[in-house]
């Protein structure tokens, strides 16, 4: 069956979307996604959706429900690279993603994810928090 | 109409093209077609012959009821250059009718002439004249109003690209200054624009100033709303700042929630905070 690979990176997840998601896809990855972190014990996820062009209310949701899933887990879940056209799509759906972390790209992601490791941990002392 | 009227008139133009058109030229100022501010003699001269001179081939085509028809073909052009060279002059609409209109005079006074004593005829000829020379002034002033329409299109698409630049006002901070009225099709465009100079520089922070728009209503407000949630979940933050307090006080009584939008009276205090944000400051040099 087919599946979107997850890559480890040290105490992070990173999943990059690069085919067209249907429903069973995103199934597949939302459960694909808790098993790794409870497994891995990650600290975060990284979702780069830079080459998804097209989007729907239910991947919407599910982006939102890998959010949700990843902080009872105690993950940091940053969803990365959407194009304009994606995120003026889930605007009008009424879809604002509340509670889910952006970024531009890739990097700025893993910045935001290391700094939020940091304060939890105490160790970088010059880290402020999201707002 | 009977052939040997149609031949008549046209006679009596070509004999007194010349006087036709001399007459007319003195008459024109008394009847305020000339706008010396807008308008050279030499020009009108120029358009009144030409318009004498294609009136008379009209007529020697035929069809003198049909302005439609074929033989008025080159005298509608030309009513149609002058009609639209005068609407970007700014020439009033009335002045413009005025222009043909006022050759009902000298015609009409060399068409009693030649008639002389046949009532009859001449009945006959200033009410086939007089008809065309209406239809035609009708036809300047359509070609006066669609002209004027397609000036008022092109300004109205010219604003619209005009009114939504996104500056970068620092690498990593872009700018937009929302001047005038917000619609829903302007704030599509701003939208579209804004996200995609955020994807394209990779900028964290967007500025929209709404210093220059005169009035929030609800939609409006929805409409910044979405912007700023569009550029979140693209992952920039977005200030809203130039907030006057006439706007604030409306935006308060409207019930619309701001809350959730960072938001600075001043595009400059807006400024400070998103280079605070990316860890920049601004000093004076001289401490």
């Amino acid at each position: 069956m087919e599946r979107i690979p997850i890559l480890k990176m040290g105490p992070f997840l990173l999943v990059t979307i690069q085919v067209d998601m249907h429903d069973r896809l995103a199934q597949t990855l939302q459960d694909d996604l808790a098993e790794r972190v409870v497994k891995d014990g990650s600290r975060g996820v990284l979702i780069d959706i830079s080459s998804l062009e097209v989007v729907d209310s239910f991947i919407g949701r599910m982006l939102a429900r890998i959010a949700s899933i990843s902080r009872i887990l105690d993950a940091e879940t940053v969803v990365v690279g959407m194009q304009p056209a994606v995120a003026i799509t889930l605007v009008e759906l009424g879809m604002s993603l509340e509670g889910v972390k952006t970024a531009l790209n890739v990097e700025k992601g893993m910045e935001i994810l290391q700094r939020s490791l940091g304060v939890e941990t105490g160790g970088d002392e010059n880290a402020h928090p999201e707002n | 109409m009977a052939d040997k009227d149609k031949g008549k008139l046209e006679e009596i133009l070509r004999k007194y093209e010349s006087e036709l058109l001399e007459q007319w030229m003195k008459e024109q100022p008394a009847a305020g077609t000339l706008r010396r501010d807008l308008l050279s003699e030499d020009d009108l001269r120029r358009q009144s012959s030409e318009f004498v001179h294609l009136f008379r081939q009209a007529l020697a085509g035929g069809d003198l009821v049909d302005i439609t028809a074929e033989n008025w073909q080159p005298l509608r052009e030309i009513l149609a250059s002058i009609s639209r060279s005068r609407a970007q002059q700014g020439v009033s609409p009335s002045e413009t009718a005025q222009f043909v209109l006022s050759f009902k005079h000298p015609l009409f006074d060399r068409l009693r002439k030649e008639h002389g004593k046949d009532a009859e005829g001449l009945a006959e000829d200033v009410w086939v004249t007089t008809v065309l020379l209406d239809k035609l002034g009708l036809y300047t002033m359509e070609m006066f109003q669609q002209s004027r329409e397609q000036i008022i299109a092109g300004q109205q698409a010219e604003l619209l690209e005009l009114s939504t630049p996104v500056v970068q006002l620092w690498p990593g901070i872009l700018c937009i200054p929302l001047i005038g009225t917000l619609d829903s099709e302007r704030t599509q465009v701003v939208m579209e624009n804004l996200l995609q100079k955020i994807s394209e520089t990779g900028s964290q922070i967007a500025i929209i100033d709404i210093s220059g728009v005169p009035a929030v209503d609800t939609l409006v407000a929805q409409h910044l709303l979405k912007t700023v949630a569009a550029a979140r979940l693209m992952g920039a933050d977005c200030l809203v700042s130039g907030i006057s307090p006439q706007i604030a006080q409306t935006v308060v009584h409207l019930g619309v929630k701001l809350s959730d939008v960072t938001t600075k009276a001043s595009l400059a205090s807006a400024l400070d905070l998103a280079l605070r944000t990316l860890g920049l400051e601004v000093r004076n040099r001289q401490k």
